[in-house]
């Protein structure tokens, strides 16, 4: 019993990651049509703000706590120069927008490792998430580590944020305004050009949120963003565009198919059983789990 | 251009690059040089299958790590067993522990006949399931760009983590003969260079057929506009499969032509990085046009050599802005500079002023 219990926790967990990273993808990629494969290098950046602000402040707690918002505004002012400079003369060409980006992401992989070298870096987690919770004592006890309970706090509270962000203010009304229609938006007078930049902005800067969280659980380098970006598209594919609770689904479902195939076979078994599976999903549902009108992705 | 002067050019083209890469690039380079060729002229292949699935399918298929893998892996199986002799496993198994016992799949590798038409039904074959799966549901765009490339990914991955059996991330490597051949021999290491070469042109030659075909028209309509193709009684499925099956058949068999001439096949060449590098060289030659493509994958990698081994950093600065630049601005690639300064010069002539 408890085995199931924990090797549920280990998928849930693996998932909360998975949704951190994906959060900002099903923005970008679900409400706006741009596949960015700079995402991951975004994700970098918010590792190593991290890193950065921990290199000058002592406290752990204190600089994971500032490197938050930090990594938030560092990354989305990030995205917000990728669109301004890029994306923008590419919205009608939305595979090239994968292929551009693909390049700025090869640039900042370079970039980092000129600024902090090719060796993966690490930082500090804060004494108050080195712990670890343990229920049900005995032969297999369920323990659940507080980094990863907080990555789990983190993607919820980042789910609720962004859903309350797009229902309740009127940037999210205007951003689904645009995702819907946009010349209609256009004409009732939204500025749409000023929109797409603020939801690069928002996508880009859950992308720094996901790195912050991903310093507790691994290294710091310039490829970690390569690794963990496949993953996050599968997320948003399987999800469907433009609604984010596909992507809760998505990222909880395959966390917790990973962890139970890694548990009866291998890591690398377990990930080509998770794709075999979105294939499978993909015949029975081509759109994901929900999707929503959007500028078609040709 | 007319029908025939175009025709012309082309075989002028096939002529002169036969010429060149025949006659004068093994007159002229040494046995090393030749050798980079050789290998540059393997990614050429790959790019003329991406020509076909992206340029002309509009396919991008960022996963093409995944059949030149396996064609590779097929063809680097099968010389490992030659290499070990009748009976015996390859060295490296010894090594990690499998306990001498050779895998089921590896035992139909040590015929050569069976390795070399796995070269190609592999690929082939996977990308056809795939194909048939994805296509039929109308999966396109983003999510087949997506879904390939992590293909390539989980493929990579796979690879690595059966390393008792498939060399781990050291992949396999080593190999002293080619189907009878001793490797070390330079004359061979030639032979292995004609072989590439003439695969080359063979692949060009066919695909080229093959886009003034009326398949060729089918699938550039497909590209432009599914849905009505579907309504004209086609079935759009059906076509995308072949171009796709196609273009893995062209990046298997360069894949299995990679493993004589340059000596290894590892999960490091087959992985997201390596596929997403064969659509580099075939975007900034130009995706649509076969030649631009094979030239610019040849380019690409000529200069990934010359120029990352004086300075690492700054090639992959100059790759990325590269990248980048082409895509955004020049979305046809190299090969259609020409034309795009032709239509303006007529564009400003032909405006009064």
């Amino acid at each position: 019993m408890t085995v199931i219990l924990s090797q549920s926790f280990t998928g849930i967990s693996i998932g909360a990651v998975l949704l951190l990273i994906a959060l900002g993808l099903s923005l970008t990629f679900g409400q706006m049509g741009v596949i960015n494969m700079a995402h991951g290098e975004f994700i970098m950046a918010g590792a190593y703000t991290t890193y950065v602000l921990q290199q000058h402040l002592t406290d752990a707690g204190t600089s994971l706590l500032l490197a938050l918002p930090a990594a938030f505004a560092v990354a989305g002012a990030l995205g917000v120069l990728l669109e301004w400079a890029l994306i923008r003369r590419l919205y009608t060409r939305p595979l090239d927008t994968l292929l551009v980006t693909w390049g700025v992401s090869l640039l900042l992989q370079q970039l980092a490792r000129d600024i902090f070298g090719a060796p993966n870096v690490q930082t500090r987690a804060p004494e108050w998430l080195t712990g670890r919770i343990t229920l049900f004592g005995g032969e297999h006890p369920l323990t659940l580590s507080h980094a990863r309970l907080f990555i789990l706090t983190l993607a919820l509270t980042a789910v609720v944020a962004l859903t309350l962000t797009l229902r309740r203010t009127p940037l999210g009304r205007r951003i689904r305004a645009v995702v819907q229609h946009r010349e209609l938006a256009e004409a009732s007078g939204i500025a749409t050009a000023r929109v797409d930049r603020l939801t690069f902005f928002i996508g880009s800067g859950l992308a720094g949120v996901a790195g912050v969280a991903l310093t507790l659980i691994g290294p710091i380098g310039p490829t970690m963003g390569t690794n963990i970006i496949i993953d996050a598209f599968l997320v948003v594919v399987v999800g469907g565009i433009g609604r984010l609770r596909g992507a809760v689904i998505a990222a909880f479902a395959l966390g917790v198919l990973q962890a139970v195939v890694e548990y009866s076979t291998t890591v690398s078994l377990a990930k080509v059983a998770v794709l075999i599976a979105i294939v499978a999903f993909l015949q029975w549902r081509p759109q994901g789990i929900s999707t929503v009108r959007t500028r078609s992705l040709a | 251009m007319t029908d025939t002067r175009s025709r012309v050019l082309t075989l002028a083209g096939f002529a002169l690059t036969a010429a060149l890469l025949f006659a004068v690039a093994p007159a002229v380079l040494s046995d090393f040089r030749l050798s980079l060729l050789a290998r540059y002229l393997c990614f050429a292949i790959v790019a003329v299958g991406i020509a076909l699935a992206w340029g002309r399918g509009g396919m991008l298929t960022l996963g093409q790590g995944l059949f030149f893998g396996l064609g590779g892996y097929a063809m680097a199986m099968h010389l490992k067993l030659a290499d070990a002799g009748p009976g015996a496993v390859p060295d490296f198994m010894l090594l990690y522990g499998s306990g001498g016992e050779l895998p089921w799949w590896w035992e139909p590798f040590r015929n050569p006949l069976f390795a070399l038409a796995a070269v190609l039904v592999l690929p082939m074959a996977t990308a056809a399931l795939i194909g048939f799966l994805v296509f039929r549901r109308r999966v396109r765009g983003a999510y087949f760009a997506i879904l390939s490339q992590a293909l390539a990914a989980a493929f990579a991955i796979l690879l690595i983590g059966q390393q008792a059996t498939t060399g781990g991330t050291n992949g396999l490597t080593n190999f002293q003969g080619f189907f009878g051949f001793a490797l070390a021999d330079p004359l061979n290491k030639r032979m292995v260079y004609f072989v590439i070469a003439g695969t080359l042109l063979a692949v060009l030659l066919i695909t080229r057929q093959l886009f003034r075909s009326r398949y060729g028209e089918l699938l550039v309509a497909v590209r432009d506009s599914e849905e009505r193709v579907r309504f004209l009684g086609y079935d759009p499925a059906r076509v995308k499969l072949a171009a796709y099956t196609l273009s893995a058949g062209m990046a298997g068999l360069a894949g299995a032509l990679f493993v004589p001439a340059v000596g290894i096949i590892s999960p490091a060449l087959i992985g997201i990085v390596p596929s997403i590098q064969f659509v580099i060289g075939a975007a900034i030659g130009g995706r649509a046009s076969l030649a631009g493509a094979a030239l610019g994958a040849i380019a690409v990698a000529w200069a990934q050599t010359t120029l990352s081994e004086e300075f690492p950093a700054a090639w992959t600065y100059f790759q990325a802005g590269l990248f980048i630049v082409v895509i955004a601005f020049l979305p046809g690639g190299l090969a259609s500079l020409r034309q795009l300064l032709t239509r303006r010069r007529t564009r400003t002539e032909g405006t009064p002023a």
